[in-house]
């Protein structure tokens, strides 16, 4: 019977366990050893160099830029896409009419809102970025012409192509795909939070804003902050390299605006053939990002209220 | 009695606070209409893109550039033959199918043993092997690629369905693992008692007791992991560019975006977006309420 169930467990874990040891483990742990050597990635040769790697990365500037643009990603983006998600859910289910007996109640047709809402969530990133691309077109773009239309015609920015505006108009688009699944999300959450909270809170004379504060985003917290992690890593990995990869010129342009750090390892690694100093950069953002989720978890915690 | 109470109660009550229930009710009001509103803006702003590319899929160049906001004036079905022929979008197509059908397979079944066994078994090593897998989804992808480049080419896997599939199958393990196995652990315990007390095997118990039982959860996960590595982008955009017959969809689209820019021809390229987004939309229509619950529920834990 022992011997039995330890041969099970063995036979059911060996496939799985390889493929994931092979494919993910095993590159990780070799992307922490070439960072510390000269590798090119294109021959076999290698030197052990220590901490140079991490040395010449303080006196690059394209580095510098990709961190600046990545962080800004990081603390803008979950505040704007969370806020507008918790925005509209609140609005979907508070925001109605009030019916017979009902203190609170959802606005008509929510349903309809949710399924059209959550329409980018299944669209792949390249299919969002290459659509926001073309409206962002400055000479037949939708929203130049848009713009135009409204007699703004002296109005006409270069969008993708103004330092100023580029990594905004990214940040544009990733907003545009992630709402959606946030207002759903947090809908969901919201619909389970007991009337009578509401009705107590209305009854003692509180208006929607304070009930918002005061009720619904006090229990939905948990909510909030893992879809805060989510959103972080997003803005971080590999969404933010895929947008900024199809969307701005060069890419990473113009003028380093939106060079993000995963972009830059990709760079490095395959334009540039510097595998090893690549891996490094990519240290760097495993620590931006193992930071990240220690604050947000740190900040975030709070009694959990069962109800 | 109560009947005629009743009416006299109902018409006393708006003399208790007429003020109050009147400001209130006007509040409701005013509310509903700025909700309704902001509601509306943002269903045009996410839906207006979709149909502006749907709409100058079917217009020729000259119109996508004179008058971006115009229905067309002639339709031009022949931008979609174009793109589905000339642009290869068919082939792309083919590809992500082949790839993403064995990858899901794989997911679903390599993923659904790993998770059993680390949710029902007690062995040593198990909280670290559950780590191992979960610990995974925190990780920058882009970390790993440059090595993963390195080792694919070594066991000659680049360019190669088969290669790509392993690779689909391995990133999506982690959240896999994860959700499954806090899915089985939920399950009743008595039910592959008894199986085994019958006389069944742990593997026959799996595969013909508990699978059956999970099978809400299997279904949320693979909508979950279907769309995610149909949308996948960033895995094929390294490991998969020596062979422009195999490239997937996303990369395709991205390819034509690139070589259109040169020709020109932009009615051809929102044709190629829009033959990738309608399939995907209207699986989405379809099994609505499945994709939204196989989406959140990972957050939702």
């Amino acid at each position: 019977m022992q011997h039995g169930k330890y041969r099970f467990i063995a036979g059911f874990l060996i496939i799985p366990l390889a493929i994931y040891a092979v494919f993910v483990i095993s590159p990780f742990v070799q992307a922490i050893y070439y960072s510390l050597t000269d590798w090119t990635g294109l021959s076999p040769d290698l030197r052990m160099v220590g901490f140079d790697n991490y040395v010449r990365l303080f006196q690059d500037s394209v580095f510098w830029a990709a961190v600046g643009n990545s962080v800004t990603l990081l603390l803008l983006l979950p505040v704007i896409t969370l806020s507008l998600g918790l925005f509209f859910a609140f609005m979907l289910n508070v925001g109605g009419r009030r019916r017979k007996k009902a203190v609170i109640g959802g606005v008509r047709g929510s349903g309809v809102y949710k399924i059209i809402y959550f329409f980018p969530q299944v669209l792949s990133v390249p299919i969002v970025a290459l659509l926001f691309q073309f409206a962002y077109n400055p000479e037949s773009g939708a929203l130049n012409a848009f713009l135009g239309a409204l007699g703004l015609d002296g109005v006409q920015p270069n969008w993708l192509g103004d330092p100023q505006l580029a990594l905004w108009c990214v940040m544009g688009a990733m907003v545009w795909a992630n709402v959606g699944f946030y207002v759903v999300l947090f809908s969901a959450g919201m619909s389970s939070i007991p009337k009578d909270f509401y009705e107590a809170a209305l009854l003692d004379g509180a208006n929607r804003v304070n009930t918002f504060f005061r009720i619904t985003l006090p229990l939905l917290w948990d909510t909030v902050q893992t879809g805060w992690i989510y959103m972080g890593i997003l803005a971080l990995d590999v969404s933010a390299f895929a947008f900024v990869q199809i969307m701005s010129v060069g890419p990473g342009g113009p003028d380093y605006s939106t060079e993000v750090l995963p972009l830059y390892v990709y760079q490095r690694t395959f334009r540039d053939g510097q595998a090893g100093y690549a891996t490094a950069i990519g240290v760097s953002l495993l620590i931006v990002t193992l930071v990240f989720s220690a604050v947000v978890m740190r900040l975030g915690r709070r009694e959990r209220l069962e109800f | 009695m109560s009947t005629q109470t009743e009416p006299a109660a109902r018409h006393a009550a708006p003399k208790d606070g007429p003020g109050r229930a009147g400001r209130r009710g006007g509040e409701g009001g005013v509310l509903n209409v700025f909700s309704h509103g902001v509601l509306v803006i943002w269903g045009l702003l996410v839906t207006m893109p979709l149909l502006w590319a749907v709409v100058s899929s079917f217009k020729d160049d000259a119109e996508i550039f004179g008058s971006p906001w115009s229905l067309p004036s002639v339709l031009h079905p022949d931008n979609w033959v174009r793109a589905w022929e000339k642009a290869n979008m068919g082939e792309y197509f083919l590809n992500s199918l082949i790839v993403v059908g064995g990858s899901l397979i794989g997911t679903m079944v390599l993923g659904s043993m790993a998770a059993y066994v680390l949710a029902r078994f007690d062995f040593p090593g198990n909280r670290v092997l559950y780590f191992l897998f979960v610990g995974g989804m925190g990780f920058p992808v882009i970390l790993a690629l440059v090595p993963l480049f390195f080792v694919m080419k070594n066991m000659a896997l680049l360019d190669t369905y088969h290669g790509l599939i392993c690779v689909y199958i391995a990133y999506s393990l982690p959240f896999t693992v994860f959700f499954l196995s806090g899915f089985f652990k939920t399950l009743p315990t008595s039910v592959a008692e008894a199986a085994l007390i019958d006389g069944a095997s742990h593997t026959r118990t799996f595969f013909q007791v508990m699978l059956p039982m999970a099978k809400p959860g299997l279904i949320s996960v693979g909508i979950f992991n279907f769309l995610g590595q149909w949308n996948q982008y960033l895995l094929p955009t390294v490991l998969n560019v020596g062979d422009p017959h195999k490239k997937m969809l996303t990369q395709g689209l991205v390819a034509l975006a690139v070589s259109q820019g040169y020709k020109g021809d932009w009615s051809g390229l929102f044709a190629g977006l829009t033959i990738a987004m309608l399939p995907v939309l209207a699986a989405y229509i379809i099994f609505q309420r499945q994709v939204v619950a196989g989406l959140t529920a990972g957050a939702l834990k």
